[in-house]
């Protein structure tokens, strides 16, 4: 009898324990990702906060039209495609200027930059047209 | 028949060789009407010297007055041609012949210039058409003047140099080098001729004017002829300069014929049936719309008129409606072709039969008495055996006084199609419903059908309705109109139409509603019955309302057939339709404002967001330029990117998409190259650090 109290004390204590670690191990997953990115340069970390903005931009569009409903749907799109397009050009950005990147190591982030800026003007001129 | 067929056969070949049946009216007061509407001078005046002739010829002809100021002004345009030294013998031809009817001048000293020039034309001519000028200016001078010694210089050799142009069939060629030969031109050839014999100091050999009228007669063996009796003369060949029609060709051959036979001594060798055929092909044409037709046709008649051949005498009837009520007589008037009185003539009416009965002819030579005060030819009384219908009127004309007999042409026998018209006795018209089984009477009543009331019946489709009556002619034989209709039109105004049938003198026509059901279109209700009789030859003919009759028919089956659609009325078609009012979609639902506004809200902070964020990151603008150049082009290309967010903005807002293309083209050139100056700059900033 005493020995099944302590086999379940055991039990009770090694659930606690896997519960607890795979909390500290999320925690530490976190944790680890959270150092690990601070190490990115400043200049990535403009671009993924940029690129956050506009998916939260289009989220909260997305639920308007859920609310209301997508009677001018050209503007819904408009809207919505407008902040989805300049987040991909931002991710393309992103993925030239970063200097780990061995495929675009010639490439001057100037220049992506100003590709950047270029599709980006073009994207808007349509999106504005197709505002309506 | 008692006749013997010998007599028949005569009789039918008298009818078959007699004139055909026609009339032809001489010229009336209509004509000289519809000459002052068509021959009218433009501002006082007509257009050229042979309009003026041809427009004052026909009004001479007609007896029409001109007015002065018309006279005044052709006359100034004649004295004008004939005392210009350029004027063509065709100018001088029309000049004199105006000059003929107007007398504006006969002062001789006018005349002398022209005289010369004309004989030297004569002289030299060798196209029929310069002889036939300058000759007839000559003959109208001769006439016009009292020159009695205007001769010609060779009128022997000038008759023989026409006479050399006519062909063995006696039509004429216009000149030598022409091989084509017309009838036309025969005309105008022996008017010509005509001219030269009558400008001759001395007789023209008779040989040649035998050898003229030779051809006048092998001329007149190509006139062609209709079937009403009237004879023409019409051009063979086609394609020639200018084809005359068989109106201008008839009349160019009338004028010939006439002018020759008046200046030779002898008679020509023509019988008086093509002259009169002639004659009556011009009258037939009635009343010509064009003015050279109406000179054409007039000028001709009053060649015909007096003419040396033989003068034609037409008949023609008044009226050709004898109605016997009113106890009309027949009444035949002769005149010559311009209107004027004939000579003393016995009219004869050969024989009158009837149109259906052709061998059985009520009158037989009755002599027609002269009324001396109308002119007329009248028939007192018909014999009392004429009943109402269509005739045939055979008469025959001959001059009393036998010398004259060969100087006019009366033609053998002529037929006039006449109606007689009559009251048509209707009586006994009743009408009756009756048991289709049975055939007993139900209801009858009589109908009065020259009244005014009305009767109504009713009727189902188990029964039958019967119209009938008895109609019968002034002398009390069974007369068959020509339209004996009974119509049935329902409410909707679909109509039906039956014909009803006779034997003898009776009409009769029965409707049985039952096999009419589906023709009716199962339509129950009330009809309209329309009687409808009618003849040329009845003066009451009827077309009358006679009542209704209700009719009970059952219901239609599924796949009985609509009645048709009835014509719409002309004036509901072109009228105003109705208004039609545009239903538009309703639009959609919006949102309340508020929420609206909130959520724009809503979607601005995640730009503070933004801003937020990257001051948090530690955002700074250390790589901005300093050095002046490098810095103006760094500011110059934010504000060029802010530029464009503006005209995106403005095009948003208020332009269209053609201005922002081009405004944005400019823009766009300016930024890509202060953005390629700044960036470059920038970028050769980062390799010279990175390299050092």
């Amino acid at each position: 009898m005493y020995q099944r109290e302590r086999e379940r004390e055991r039990e009770r204590d090694y659930r606690e324990e896997m519960a607890r670690s795979t909390g500290k191990d999320a925690q530490a997953l976190f944790h680890s990702l959270r150092s690990a990115y601070a190490a990115t340069p400043t200049t990535l970390k403009i671009i993924d906060l940029y690129m956050g903005f506009a998916v939260f931009t289009a989220l909260i569009q997305v639920v308007y039209m859920a609310i209301v409903g997508s009677f001018p749907f050209n503007s819904f799109l408009s809207g919505v495609l407008s902040c989805v397009g300049t987040a991909i050009l931002a991710v393309c950005l992103r993925i030239q200027v970063n200097k780990d990147n061995k495929e675009f190591k010639d490439l001057p982030p100037e220049r992506a930059f100003a590709d950047f800026v270029l599709c980006n003007l073009v994207l808007h001129l349509v999106i504005m047209n197709f505002l309506g | 028949m008692a006749r013997s067929p010998l007599r028949f056969l005569v009789l039918i070949l008298a009818i078959s060789i007699c004139d055909a049946a026609g009339i032809f009216h001489p010229i009336s007061d209509s004509h000289r009407s519809a000459a002052l509407d068509l021959f009218k001078p433009v501002d006082g005046s007509f257009a050229s010297l042979e309009e003026a002739y041809e427009a004052l010829r026909t009004f001479e002809v007609l007896g029409i007055e001109k007015t002065a100021e018309l006279s005044k002004a052709t006359c100034k345009s004649v004295l004008g041609t004939l005392e210009s030294s350029s004027s063509t013998p065709k100018d001088l031809f029309y000049a004199l012949g105006v000059n003929g009817i107007l007398k504006c001048s006969s002062k001789e000293e006018t005349f002398e210039g022209i005289i010369s020039s004309l004989q030297a034309v004569v002289r030299d001519a060798n196209s029929l058409l310069d002889f036939y000028y300058s000759i007839g200016s000559l003959r109208l001078i001769k006439d016009q003047t009292s020159k009695t010694d205007l001769h010609l210089s060779d009128a022997e050799g000038t008759f023989r140099s026409i006479k050399a142009l006519s062909q063995s069939d006696g039509r004429w060629r216009y000149s030598s080098n022409n091989p084509e030969s017309s009838t036309f031109a025969a005309g105008i050839a022996l008017e010509a001729l005509s001219g030269v014999v009558s400008l001759a100091s001395s007789e023209i050999d008779q040989f040649m004017i035998g050898a003229v009228k030779n051809d006048i007669v092998k001329l007149f063996d190509s006139v062609e002829k209709y079937d009403d009796g009237t004879f023409y003369f019409d051009e063979k060949l086609v394609n020639m300069r200018e084809q005359q029609g068989p109106l201008a060709t008839t009349s160019s051959v009338v004028r010939g014929l006439t002018a020759f036979s008046s200046v030779i001594t002898e008679s020509l060798n023509l019988t008086g049936d093509k002259i009169l055929g002639i004659a009556k092909f011009f009258l037939g044409i009635g009343i010509p719309g064009d003015t050279k037709n109406f000179f054409d046709q007039v000028d001709s008649l009053a060649c015909l008129e007096n003419n040396r051949v033989s003068i034609p005498l037409i008949l023609s009837l008044p009226s050709t409606v004898i109605s016997l009520t009113k106890k009309d007589s027949l009444k035949v008037k002769v005149n010559t072709v311009l209107g004027s009185h004939a000579p003393p003539l016995t009219v004869t009416l050969v024989r009158a039969f009837s149109s259906s009965a052709r061998d059985n002819s009520i009158i037989e030579n009755q002599e027609l008495k002269f009324d001396p005060q109308d002119a007329v030819y009248f028939l007192d009384d018909l014999p009392a055996s004429f009943d109402v219908g269509e005739y045939i009127f055979v008469f025959k004309m001959l001059v009393q006084d036998s010398e004259q007999q060969t100087v006019y042409a009366t033609g053998t026998l002529t037929q006039v199609p006449i109606y007689v018209t009559g009251l048509i006795k209707i009586e006994n018209a009743k009408i009756a419903v009756l048991d289709s089984d049975l055939g007993s009477v139900e209801t009858q009543k009589k109908l009065d059908l020259a009244g005014e009331s009305t009767v109504s019946v009713s009727a189902n489709h188990l029964q039958k309705l019967r119209l009938s009556f008895q109609m019968s002619t002034p002398l009390g034989n069974a007369f068959k109109p020509h339209q004996a209709f009974l119509r049935l039109r329902h409410e909707t105004k679909v109509e039906h139409t039956f014909v009803v049938g006779s034997s003898g003198k009776k009409f009769e026509i029965t409707l049985d509603f039952l096999g009419l059901v589906e023709k009716f279109f199962y339509l129950s209700g009330r009809y309209d019955i329309q009687l409808t009789v009618g003849d040329a030859v009845m003066e009451n003919s009827l077309l009358r309302d006679i009542g209704y009759v209700e009719l009970d028919l059952p219901e239609p089956p599924e796949n009985a057939s609509r009645p048709p659609p009835q014509p719409v009325d002309p004036y509901t078609r072109y009228g105003p339709k109705a208004e039609i009012t545009h239903i538009f979609r309703a639009p959609e639902k919006r949102p309340p404002q508020e929420l609206s506004l909130a959520f724009l809200v809503l979607t601005i902070l995640p730009l503070f967001g933004f801003i937020i964020g990257l001051l948090r990151l530690g955002v700074n603008l250390k790589n901005f330029p300093s050095s002046a150049v490098p810095a103006t082009f760094a500011v110059i290309f934010h504000l060029g990117i802010a530029a464009v967010l503006l005209l995106y903005v403005l095009f948003w807002l208020k332009l269209d998409l053609f201005t922002t293309l081009k405004t944005l083209c400019f823009l766009g050139v300016f930024l890509m190259v202060v953005g390629h100056r700044t960036l470059s700059h920038l970028a050769s900033a980062s390799a010279k650090l990175k390299s050092a």
